[in-house]
């Protein structure tokens, strides 16, 4: 048994950068790369390009990252572990076999997956899932589903995925085949971490104050840059040199559950006790009750000390428990949004951009039942009186739900207008149409959720 | 004084809830924050932004508060039409309250 295993992680977003990637590849001495590439909403975006073409769905940078990073986890024999599979591990993963075929280099890649639900093939019944904390939003959607298919109603595509989000157990299958790369579909984030340190350390699966205390270091890891200085600096309050060159972390951890995150020397950013509570924090809805598949983790004994220059240490923290149900992200299409933005300056900048947006308002009302008007500068970002700025500049946006592409490009048409129809001095037009994915959550029995492991070798 | 002076904050999202942290620079001003800073007035100041309950966490293992807020995202991430859809700036906003 190992005394000590690091891990990195090298993106903490599907739109993450990959320079801090490859450098803890190259220099971190790693056992262990992990990139965390899916957020709410990414795999039902990805779902809908793996509607469109069977054989994508996967992360769109997956190509750029392993045709960069895998000369590295080859060469230092570093096990790579990523969520980048989104809604199609299993061509995610062959993609990756193509790639190292390319590169004259024989690996071993495992795809996790089973996280997909499907109502269509009867393998998932109404009464196999409940609500989510208050929402009823996604049972309605779900049941209406069901009822379009017993009325034969074709194509109402509605619901686009269910995704569950898995636990150790599949990466764990995987890390015992000895792979090299392992890709999955949905994961929850922690458990992207905690596996190998069970792998590693022989750590019981119902051990979980322990699995809660690795739960508490993927939580602090996760988000990558975030615990570096990343979405951290404050020039007047907290400063962060070196910015440009942020790197990512990487945590030594120890059997008994402990851990020292620190970074690569020379990179940019900081780790401080400041950036790691932040961290500790963030997402949190409960720190005596974090939920994830594998452990329900206490957060309210972790202890956070800095030892060293970018270097703290992690103790503390522990689990009861596990739930009985995963949480399954749905995926629905919501609206399509139109949306469109015009700038006024100088003197009357606010009043000239207040008649455009109640212009706009009087001549779309009868048409859009929930229309947005901010004036950025003003008040688009903190929607309330209590705060209120003086600009040189404000920008009007409106923005409003409508039910058809055709419908939300209105928005933008309207705004565009101003220039001969408005206010003096309007500028800068931009107009958007999107349609939108709207994500709810629901939670399904554990018997009802099977994850799979795919083995591919070349 | 604002809070801006004394802590630090990161805000989060989970559908329609946003979580708040309320970290102080110096760890002997947590007990002062645990004081003046109360739901009520959390609430109060953030009027206007969220609209639901608000719950606050003590964790004097790292001297620092979390508000736990609901409905503080005009619907939720992904289906709110704010700007900031996630209220990632929303820590700025706590930070701007007078103590």
């Amino acid at each position: 048994m190992k005394q000590k295993i690091r891990i990195g992680c090298g993106a903490g977003f599907s739109g993450d950068r990959i320079e801090p990637a490859i450098v803890l590849a190259e220099k971190g001495e790693l056992d262990y790369l992990v990139l965390e590439c899916l957020a709410e909403r990414t795999i039902a975006l990805a779902n809908k390009r793996k509607i469109q073409e069977p054989t994508k769905g996967y992360d769109p940078l997956l190509e750029r990252r392993i045709e960069t990073l895998l000369p590295h986890l080859v060469k230092n024999n570093i096990c790579l572990i990523t969520n980048m599979g989104a809604a199609n591990p299993i061509e995610g993963a062959k993609k990756i076999i193509e790639i190292a075929h390319k590169q004259g280099l024989n690996i071993k890649v495992v795809a996790v997956s089973g996280d997909e639900l499907k109502i269509r093939n009867e393998e998932l019944e109404i009464n196999d899932i409940k609500i989510f904390g208050e929402e009823d939003e996604a049972l309605k959607l779900i049941k209406d589903e069901l009822n379009s298919k017993k009325l034969l109603i074709p194509n109402s595509q509605l619901l686009i995925s269910m995704n569950a989000y898995l636990g150790i157990e599949g990466i764990i299958k995987a890390l015992e085949a000895d792979a090299q790369i392992i890709i999955t579909g949905r994961v929850a984030d922690p458990s992207l971490f905690l596996a190998p340190m069970i792998h590693e350390f022989g750590w019981k699966t119902d051990d979980y104050n322990l699995l809660g205390k690795g739960t508490v270091i993927g939580h602090l890891m996760e988000c990558a840059g975030q615990i570096s200085g990343g979405y951290f600096a404050d020039p007047i309050k907290k400063t962060v040199k070196n910015m440009e060159n942020l790197g990512h972390p990487f945590a030594d951890i120890f059997p008994d559950g402990s851990a020292i995150i620190s970074k690569v020397e020379e990179t940019g950013g900081i780790i401080n006790l400041q950036t790691a509570k932040e961290q500790l924090l963030y997402e949190v809805i409960n720190p005596n009750e974090y939920y994830t598949p594998d452990v329900i983790a206490d957060f309210t004994s972790v202890k956070l000390e800095e030892i060293g220059k970018n270097q703290i240490k992690v103790t503390g923290g522990g689990g009861k428990t596990k739930p009985e149900t995963y949480k399954v992200s749905v995926g629905y299409k919501a609206f399509w949004q139109g949306e469109g933005e015009i700038s006024y300056a100088g003197s009357s900048a606010l009043e000239r951009a207040k008649l455009a947006g109640e212009t706009i308002e009087k001549r779309l009302k009868s048409q859009f039942d929930e229309i947005q008007v901010d004036y950025i500068g003003q008040n688009s970002i903190f929607p309330t009186s209590e705060f209120q700025y003086l600009n040189s500049e404000v920008r009007l946006r409106v923005a409003a739900k409508a039910k058809t592409q055709a419908e939300a490009a209105l928005i933008g048409e309207e705004v565009e207008a101003l220039y001969t129809n408005g206010p003096a001095g309007g500028g800068g037009v931009r107009k958007y149409v999107n349609e939108v994915i709207g994500i709810v959550s629901v939670l399904v029995d554990r018997n009802k959720v099977q994850p799979q492991v795919t083995i591919f070798q070349n | 004084m604002k809070l801006y002076d004394i802590a630090h904050s990161r805000a989060g999202d989970k559908g329609n809830i946003s979580t708040l942290s309320l970290i102080p620079y110096n760890e002997n001003d947590y007990e002062m924050l645990c004081q003046k800073v109360t739901v009520e007035r959390v609430q109060n100041h953030l009027k206007g932004i969220v609209s639901g309950k608000i719950i606050r966490y003590e964790m004097p293992n790292i001297s620092s508060l979390l508000f736990v807020c609901q409905d503080a995202l005009a619907g939720g991430v992904t289906t709110s039409l704010r700007m900031d859809t996630h209220g990632k700036a929303l820590s700025y906003a706590l930070l701007e309250m007078e103590i």
